[in-house]
């Protein structure tokens, strides 16, 4: 939601008495002009080969359009209009303000970053994979060795499993990131063999692997065909989501990783109650086409999967969440605002339901400090 | 009359022999000289522990060919008054609409004949040809003024999402003939069942079945399906239920934040889907413990949105209790009786001939 930045006083002082928190989903965004669909923030960290190509040839994804994405979103670049800088440049562009309007009132002391425009589904995988490498070198460079309690995701090129291994290997050891970050709407489902290396790399590197909704990976974004409208999308991420996710299980990923930690980012999470009794129950009969699964697939939910919280869903009464958050384990969720993004949850209201001190505690950090290793 | 409604049962074509006789002497030729064998999908395909319940299977293999087999398992058992055949054979995923439509026509004519005639008790959904949405409005129309024809039938994986506007033809036809719009899992196979791909296993397709249904959803309600043909209802069949609650709530937060881009749609969606939507009650993917099945409705927000069904022949449970433990027995008798008189006004009708 819109909140705006001039007026704030009072959930500062709100804040001003709550736990600190960890927040799972934030958005930084290089500045400046895009040059054919590469912001030039990016420009130091790109080789003079990839500098020309963009400058020449620009970047392309499996969507129609040279400038934004597939739907008209419901903001200029989905983001909170009190988000954008006050010389114009984008939400998320600036470390400065973002601690002052987001990490400093909210007492957030642990912000994962999550950067979206990273060239991540690119159609040419060559450069695919050397965006995601600037941007990468950009969140250290200009953010997590700026301001202590941000963390990075590596982006890779995902459709590209050598050139992710690689990208992941130049990260192992490197504290400024927590996870590796791929996109929801893949080529193929995340399940599948040719991703497997990326699963490999992440666990050897001891980082969760975050999904986060989005991408273009080609196909229409239901099983009728392409939606006529961006709600249709927005709520759409909560079945690409679930269907990379019955993808993973039912593939085998966490019995072949079982240690793998995969943090599912924007797509709902109530549904994951009724999606493993789904998956249970057809699995008592057809089991014998997926011997590989030594567990009923509901859990490897429960001991490899995490969710985050926003979009947090909000049925009528509110005590249905709690409900819900109960099928589905405390341990799991993830508190997430999506920062500076139009659909923001607010920590002060986000999760109106009456918590636990032990409740609280784990949603709002010890989940997160556990999932990300962060001491 | 006792006994429950069964809303979604599924009689099954011997093989493509059987619709000659419906065929006229072009389509006839057709199936010969091009040596079309079969039209059994991959939804269901014939060995597949889901498609018949094992104890169910005849020497072939297959069970639901024939009116008096259908009975002694499907219904005797059950003790059910009135049923409808939902007939999934893959006309709709033929890419020639010709074929599509003479194949439609054919089934819908053996569907009177072979069983409709045969069993009082039966009563059946109009197969359409979805790839043309005249051709569908032509067969409605023609099969419509048989009243032991209750509902259209549409598969989930369309080829194009179904609350687009061209489809709206069909949809004031069912308006116009009181018929309730049935979608069934299945697909045409345009587009694979997941937003991500090609699934790799049946295990996954079929479970994926349950998100093409809430894009469907969303799709039907954002267009303004339900504002255009207020007098609709749209029931999911085979659609699993227990996805419902969570899907209507994020549609609801971001029906809030974005309506500005669908105005038409002026009441809140979960108000619109408890006023148009229906669902089956089988593969009813219910918490294990039993104590939670009745949260769970709870969460559903009504009682008249399920409808009985066991899915006969496909394997959903076994022995002779489709309704699940933890329902208490007034919202039973609701999902049995009440739910689908409410929902068919034909079923109330007394004459069964055309």
């Amino acid at each position: 939601m819109n909140v705006d930045v001039l007026n704030r006083s009072g959930l500062q002082s709100v804040s001003a008495s709550k736990l600190a928190i960890a927040d799972c989903d934030i958005h930084p965004r290089p500045a400046g002009v895009g040059i054919g669909g590469v912001s030039k923030s990016l420009y130091p960290y790109l080789s003079k080969r990839w500098l020309d190509h963009v400058e020449e040839f620009g970047i392309q994804y499996r969507q129609p359009w040279e400038k934004g994405s597939c739907y008209p979103k419901g903001q200029p670049q989905a983001c909170r209009r009190d988000a954008f800088l006050p010389d114009g440049r984008s939400p998320g562009s600036d470390l400065g303000f973002m601690a002052q309007q987001h990490l400093d009132p909210n007492n957030v002391t642990l912000g994962i970053l999550n950067p979206l425009t990273s060239g991540q589904g690119a159609t040419n995988p060559l450069l695919s994979a050397a965006i995601t490498h600037a941007t990468n070198e950009w969140q250290k460079a200009e953010w997590t060795s700026q301001d202590k309690r941000l963390r990075g995701s590596v982006v890779v090129p995902y459709e590209d499993a050598a050139a992710s291994v690689r990208e992941i290997e130049l990260r192992a050891g490197d504290t400024d990131f927590a996870q590796v970050l791929l996109l929801s709407r893949t080529a193929e489902p995340l399940g599948q063999r040719r991703y497997w290396p990326i699963y490999q790399a992440a666990v050897a590197a001891n980082l969760a692997v975050g999904v986060h909704a989005f991408g273009n990976g080609g196909w229409p974004n239901t099983a009728g065909g392409w939606g006529s409208y961006y709600i249709e999308e927005m709520v759409g991420h909560s079945q690409a989501q679930q269907a990379l996710l019955v993808s993973m299980i039912l593939e085998g990923v966490f019995e072949e990783f079982p240690t793998l930690r995969v943090v599912l980012v924007e797509g709902g999470l109530a549904w994951a109650a009724a999606l493993g009794w789904r998956m249970d129950r057809q699995w008592k009969k057809l089991k014998r086409e997926l011997p590989h699964l030594k567990r009923a697939p509901s859990e490897y939910i429960r001991t490899n999967v995490w969710f985050t919280t926003q979009p947090i869903e909000e049925p009528e009464p509110r005590s249905q969440l709690a409900e819900a958050l109960d099928w589905i384990g405390w341990d799991r969720i993830l508190f997430a605002t999506d920062y500076p993004h139009w659909d923001f949850d607010d920590p002060a209201q986000a999760l109106p339901l009456k918590l636990t001190e032990a409740q609280r505690q784990a949603v709002f950090m010890d989940n997160a400090r556990a999932v990300y290793r962060q001491g | 009359m006792t006994g429950p409604i069964d809303c979604d049962i599924h009689p099954i074509v011997p093989g493509i022999a059987s619709l000659m006789p419906y065929l006229d002497d072009h389509w006839r030729e057709t199936v010969v000289r091009r040596g079309i064998e079969d039209l059994t999908t991959i939804s269901y395909p014939t060995r597949n522990p889901l498609s018949f319940r094992q104890d169910w299977r005849d020497e072939t293999g297959r069970t639901a060919t024939d009116v008096a087999t259908l009975g002694r398992q499907g219904l005797d058992p059950f003790g059910t008054r009135l049923t409808i055949l939902n007939c999934l054979y893959g006309v709709q995923a033929q890419f020639s609409e010709d074929l599509g439509q003479a194949m439609s026509c054919a089934l819908n004519d053996w569907i009177a004949r072979e069983w409709l005639d045969r069993d009082p008790r039966l009563r059946a959904s109009i197969v359409v040809p979805m790839q043309n949405v005249e051709m569908a409005v032509d067969e409605i129309n023609r099969c419509a003024p048989d009243r032991r024809f209750v509902q259209i039938m549409l598969l989930v994986g369309s080829e194009s999402t179904l609350g687009r506007r061209h489809n709206w033809p069909i949809y004031a036809a069912a308006e116009r003939h009181g018929l309730p719009i049935g979608i069934h899992a299945g697909s045409m196979y345009r587009n694979p069942m997941t937003p991500v791909g090609w699934p790799t296993s049946f295990t996954e397709e079929y479970v994926n079945q349950a998100t093409a249904f809430q894009s469907q959803l969303t799709s039907l309600i954002a267009e303004g399906v339900f504002a255009k043909f207020p007098g609709l209802t749209v029931v999911l069949m085979e659609s699993g239920v227990s996805w419902l609650p969570a899907y209507l709530w994020r549609l609801t937060k971001f029906w809030k934040g974005l309506r500005s881009e669908i105005p038409w749609v002026s009441d809140p969606p979960g108000s619109i889907v408890r006023d148009h939507v229906r669902l089956t009650l089988q593969p009813f993917d219910a918490p294990p413990e039993a104590s939670s099945v009745m949260r769970l409705i709870e969460h559903i927000g009504s009682d008249e949105m399920l409808l009985f069904s066991t899915d006969y022949p496909h394997y959903q449970f076994d022995g002779e209790h489709p309704i699940p433990e933890g329902l208490d027995a007034s919202l039973a008798r609701k999902i049995m009786v009440d739910n689908p008189l409410r929902t068919y006004s034909r079923l109330k009708e007394q004459e069964t001939v055309p």
